[in-house]
């Protein structure tokens, strides 16, 4: 029996069992799916992680080295090409790999890092043909970055999600053409400093409200067709534009990867497609946590570290003094707010303060983003720019809470 | 080498003769245009199992589908392929249409399919809860099915090969010569008998030969597969009245768990275009809505499309064309339904004309790539201890293991693309569609083949997923 089991040795993972050793909890168990620790940051070859945690402008591999080393330094157990097929809420938690074969070990808590996956073509259901030569960013990425083969000549993007940009300046740096990118909505799903630095430097058209209509070629990609769209999201006649290309790369989302929480049971929120969490990070299952993009999917690595840590410290003290949860507090997201992770705050046991992280649901100017309790206004802040593409967050305490049976986030126009 | 009998076409009807060929006495060859078996209709379509009522009584097509309905669960079971006799229903919506509804019960009646009965409204709701309310009455064919197109086409190449058929790939037959009394096909491949089952090239095939030319018209269908949450929303494969353009669209789930609507009907010309359209796609979806309530339209993992091999004459060919040239020509729907009979009925045909007798000696059965998923975790871990590769999962959403997409490589006829590993084991068939797998399977067809990975093709050659290694700089 471990005290906890993490499922999943990227950063979330790595942050989260360094946390729990902080706490001084060290009958642990990482459990990772891949022949390294690291996850994805391995292959984000690129800079720009690292600025809040270190101050300093680290590569995904650099980032990650770090925190494995704290890991190994640690001396926390692990285990990689450890596929977790099943979880439930009893804390079982079945592993296969190639060592162990099939397992099921348990736990007093599990920290759920699983991070998230990219959405493929099928789930846009774009119509045309099936060549070689369509790949989701992320895929391309690691082809790339990790294999060291060339994925294409010239290329279009579909999405403006955060990989299709970096992609687009990676494929350019190695003398591919990325002739254009195509975004459906009126604004881009990415960070802006990756549209200046990936997009912008290098001349490649971005396309706000446009979309692939159309695939040809019958063996490798020949060419995909792009058209406006109106405000619908459907293809406007008469706007297409035809692109000769051998590759087409898919930056149209991420998507939680919580099939786990599924078999646990664990319940989800239908907008982060995460589990529906308290302010201790923990699910609708007692005891299990989550965190990292596996929670809602982040912008920035640093905020992944972050939240992680705090989900290791609250399993820390699940497994120390177990809290009843009486009550909750309720987070109302509202004009402009999609979502707020927690979703719940138990005011009478939380910590000194939380943290709501959450997203906008479209592009905003000059608004402020305001908390109420009661009606009542707790705290108000101006953003000169609001974005999907960015995550937000505010920071409210626990004596602004106490008493108060209704609490919303939302942006007001200043 | 002179051959008895070759085998023009390696979709799920050629494979079906091959296996019956192979039980007699005979050198048998298989000759195939693409990389694997399994790669043209054979591959994309609606994978279910007719029960029979839809053919007009007396048809090839009739007697083929009701008896390849009958032969498919033995069948199924013989090659351990997934296979579920699940029911179908066609939905009748307005009482106006009773009378073509009891036209299709009649049909089927008099094609000999058992069973059969007319439901109303209610009781369909009780076996289907998800059917609309509009539903007035629908025919109940409880002996129809649904099966894995992929697994059964592969276990019956399989099969004949380990009855010692040979089988080439990457060779279109595009000429045929008569020497001194037997057949040169490409200049190279001696035989003294050919079978045409080249599907969609049937007609062109057939042609070479034969005076009175057939002529093969591609209808495609477009079809989207859903994401196997929506496992249990429908359990029977669900039809609406047919139409003149087809049998309609389907609602279905597969055999696999994942639910399946379509399939579109448009005419083409051109034999390999196999490109989804939006409008079909729109079709499709607009169509089938009426059938079942809430179809989960978020849930849409891929879309697909395939291509009927229609025959102008609407029936399927089933004969000796010329001297020593069998035709199995224009197998559209229910070609999948009928394999199993088509197998049996052309393997007599070529048999009888030569008096070939049946080995002393064969084998009718075939094991299955283990599925580890499905199995129970005692006897997954026994598995995995035996050979750890059974451990070391590649594809997370199907958990398809390192072991099974080598057994699928090793298999004979195995596979030497990654779609060929996608339809025999499934990877890179689930919610990802092979975002996180397709590295590391052609990683492991690369290091089997004793190729480079950028030499692995997405299927046919020309389909390179790579353009080679990166230069350093």
């Amino acid at each position: 029996m471990y005290d906890v089991i993490v499922i999943g040795g990227g950063p979330a993972g790595l942050a989260a069992a360094y946390s729990l050793h902080e706490e001084g909890i060290d009958n642990i168990l990482i459990l990772e799916r891949d022949d390294k620790l690291g996850g994805i940051l391995n292959q984000c070859i690129h800079n720009g992680f690292g600025l809040h945690t270190f101050n300093e402008e680290l590569t995904g591999p650099e980032y990650a080295y770090r925190f494995i080393e704290k890991v190994n330094e640690a001396k926390i157990p692990y285990k990689l090409n450890s596929m977790v097929i099943d979880i439930n809420n009893d804390h079982q938690v079945t592993y296969v790999s190639k060592e162990d074969g099939l397992q099921t070990i348990e736990a007093k808590a599990i920290i759920l890092a699983m991070g998230c996956r990219e959405r493929p073509r099928g789930a846009l259901n774009i119509p045309g043909s099936r060549p070689a030569g369509i790949y989701s960013a992320g895929t391309a990425q690691r082809l790339m970055n990790i294999e060291g083969y060339d994925v294409g000549k010239e290329v279009v993007i579909l999405g403006s999600g955060d990989i299709g940009l970096i992609m687009a300046r990676r494929m350019t740096l190695e003398g591919a053409k990325v002739k254009a990118v195509a975004e459906i909505m009126p604004y881009s799903g990415g960070l802006k400093r990756n549209i200046v630095q990936c997009l912008n430097d290098y001349d490649i058209p971005l396309y706000l409200s446009h979309t692939v209509v159309d695939i040809r070629g019958k063996k490798r990609l020949e060419g995909v067709t792009i058209a406006e769209v109106g405000p619908d999201r459907k293809p406007i006649p008469g706007t297409e534009i035809d692109y000769d290309c051998d590759t087409l790369l898919l930056s149209v989302g991420l998507l939680p990867e919580n099939e786990l929480s599924k078999a646990a049971n664990i319940e989800l929120s239908r907008i982060t497609n995460g589990p529906v969490v308290n302010d201790d990070l923990q699910t609708s299952v007692d005891g299990i946590f989550a965190c990292g993009n596996v929670l809602h999917v982040h912008d920035l690595v640093d905020y992944v570290s972050s939240e992680a840590a705090l989900a290791g410290k609250k399993a820390a003290a699940y497994i120390k003094n177990k809290t009843a949860h009486q009550s909750y507090l309720n987070v109302t997201p509202k004009n402009g707010v999609r979502y707020t992770v927690p979703q719940k705050i138990d005011v009478a046991n939380m910590t000194d303060t939380v943290t709501l992280r959450f997203r906008v649901d479209n592009v905003y100017k000059k608004r402020f983003i305001k908390v109420y309790g009661d009606g009542k206004e707790l705290s108000k802040q101006m953003k000169l720019i609001l974005a999907p593409g960015e995550m937000e967050n505010v920071v409210l305490k626990k004596e602004q809470l106490q008493g108060i049976s209704e609490l919303v986030v939302c942006t007001e126009e200043a | 080498m002179l051959y008895d009998a070759i085998i023009i076409g390696g979709g799920v009807t050629g494979c079906a003769i091959a296996r019956e060929l192979s039980f007699y006495d005979l050198k048998l060859a298989l000759i195939e245009k693409e990389e694997d078996v399994c790669s043209g209709s054979s591959k994309a379509n609606s994978a279910i199992v007719h029960a029979g009522f839809d053919a007009e009584t007396g048809s090839l097509k009739a007697k083929m589908n009701v008896k390849g309905n009958l032969l498919m669960p033995q069948l199924c079971e013989d090659l351990e392929v997934s296979y579920k006799q699940n029911g179908s229903l066609v939905l009748c919506f307005d009482e106006k249409d009773r009378p073509a509804l009891m036209e299709l019960y009649e049909r089927g009646l008099a094609n000999g399919v058992e069973e059969l009965k007319v439901i109303s409204g209610d009781e369909v709701r009780q076996i289907e809860p998800a059917i609309s309310q509009n539903v007035v009455a629908a025919l109940y064919a409880p002996t129809a099915g649904i099966v894995c197109p992929f697994e059964l086409t592969f276990s019956l190449a399989e099969n004949a090969a380990a009855n010692g058929t040979d089988f080439y790939f990457n060779e279109a037959i595009t000429k045929i010569e008569r020497k001194d009394g037997h057949y040169v096909l490409n200049g190279k491949f001696e035989t003294k008998a050919i079978i045409n089952a080249a599907g969609l090239y049937s007609d062109m095939i057939h042609n070479l030969l034969c005076e009175d030319k057939l002529h093969i018209q591609p209808k495609k269908g477009d079809y989207c597969l859903f994401d196997k949450e929506t496992t249990g929303l429908v359990e029977k494969t669900i039809f609406q009245l047919p139409t003149a353009a087809g049998k309609g669209v389907l609602v279905t789930p597969t055999v696999h768990g994942n639910m399946l609507i379509g399939p579109s009907a448009t005419v083409l010309d051109d034999k390999d275009n196999t490109a989804t359209t939006q409008a079909d796609l729109d079709m499709i979806i607009s169509t089938a809505k009426p059938s079942v309530e809430n179809i989960p339209l978020n849930k849409v993992i891929t879309s697909f499309s395939g291509l009927r091999a229609h025959e102008k004459g609407g029936d399927f060919i089933l004969k000796e064309s010329a001297e020593d040239f069998f035709d199995a020509a224009g197998i559209e729907s229910p070609g999948l339904s009928s394999a199993p009979a088509i197998g049996q009925y052309m393997a007599e045909m070529v048999a009888n004309k030569y008096n070939y007798k049946k080995k002393t000696e064969y084998v009718s059965t075939r094991e299955a790539i283990p599925c580890l998923r499905e199995m129970d975790k005692e006897s997954r871990a026994e598995l995995i201890k035996k050979n750890p590769l059974y451990g070391n999962i590649i594809c997370r959403c199907e958990e398809i293991s390192e072991g099974e997409i080598i057994d699928a490589i090793r298999r004979k006829p195995g596979a030497v693309s990654l779609d060929g590993v996608k339809r025999r084991v499934r990877a890179g068939m689930g919610r990802c569609q092979g975002g996180f797998c397709s590295p590391k399977v052609m990683e492991i067809l690369a290091r089997e083949l004793k190729l480079e990975v950028e030499d692995i093709n997405k299927n046919s050659k020309g389909s390179n997923m790579l353009l080679g290694k990166m230069e350093v700089k």
